[in-house]
């Protein structure tokens, strides 16, 4: 006896769009920065008191470019996010523009990122 | 699954912590702006990469613009106006940070037994980062 009802991928998948990914990777990244800085905060203690090695190699890590990317992206998305939220809390009426706010959210983020990540890079080819 | 409601206005714990964590990250925007300006005015441009500035912004440690074209830290990049607004920015980031992990934490446990458990470790997780946090900054 087969199923009559289609239960492929399509039955699974949650058509939230935009709004969704963004309410995803904003819980993603924000349990990611309290991960991070907490991190960061215990080896700069080790560090600045007794001198760990593990620690430094941490806080190495953390300030090498490929980290910073990684770090930039994650806590400007979270800004910018969060700044949408707020705004269309504090606004309620402004909730129906939510999907048009999260494109306007992205379109900020891309440059800033982009630009961002662009020096850094330049600055490293120079420097390197 | 979909976003949690917002908590009805009042003197409840949910709320207070709702109406915080908006508050606490536009007051984290203009920390970072005021950071970003002061770093400007000291003469980041001519001796700060924007790798180091981007850390600085986010969070105001000497230690944090040590690498680069800066002649002398400690003017005016190392003072007790940086490490008041460094212990600012670490209040509200680490209680925004803990609070958004007790959220995270309460949509998935859902008994009263493992919330009690999960607050008793949050709580203690903040106690122990804000102490670290600060002797570390008072240090620095």
């Amino acid at each position: 006896m087969a199923l009559k009802r289609n239960v492929g991928l399509k039955g699974i998948k949650y058509r939230g769009g935009g709004p969704m990914l963004a309410w995803a990777l904003h819980r993603i990244s924000g349990l990611a920065i309290v991960l991070f800085v907490g991190l960061h905060v215990i080896s700069s203690f080790f560090m600045q008191q007794l001198g760990s090695d593990i620690a430094t190699a941490l806080n190495t890590v953390y300030e090498s470019i490929y980290f910073q990317f990684i770090v930039i992206f994650i806590v400007l998305f979270h800004a910018l996010n969060g700044l949408r939220v707020i705004i269309l809390d504090l606004w309620p009426q402004l909730i129906k523009f939510q999907r048009e706010a999260t494109w306007l959210q992205w379109l900020i983020f891309i440059p800033t990122y982009g630009m961002t990540v662009t020096i850094m890079i330049l600055n490293q080819l120079q420097g390197g | 699954m979909s976003s949690r409601p917002a908590p009805q206005i009042g003197f409840s714990f949910e709320y207070l912590m709702w109406i915080f964590t908006r508050i606490s990250g536009l007051v984290m925007y203009l920390l970072a702006f005021v950071g970003l300006v002061m770093a400007f005015w000291m003469g980041a441009h001519q001796q700060v990469d924007i790798g180091a500035l981007a850390r600085w912004t986010f969070f105001p440690n000497p230690n944090h613009v040590t690498n680069t074209n800066i002649p002398d830290v400690t003017l005016g990049w190392s003072n007790a106006w940086w490490q008041v607004m460094e212990m600012l920015i670490f209040l509200f980031a680490v209680t925004h940070g803990m609070n958004g992990v007790r959220v995270i934490y309460e949509d998935y446990i859902g008994n009263t037994w493992g919330r009690a458990l999960g607050r008793g470790i949050i709580f203690l997780l903040w106690i122990f980062l804000l102490i670290v946090g600060i002797y570390v900054i008072l240090a620095s």
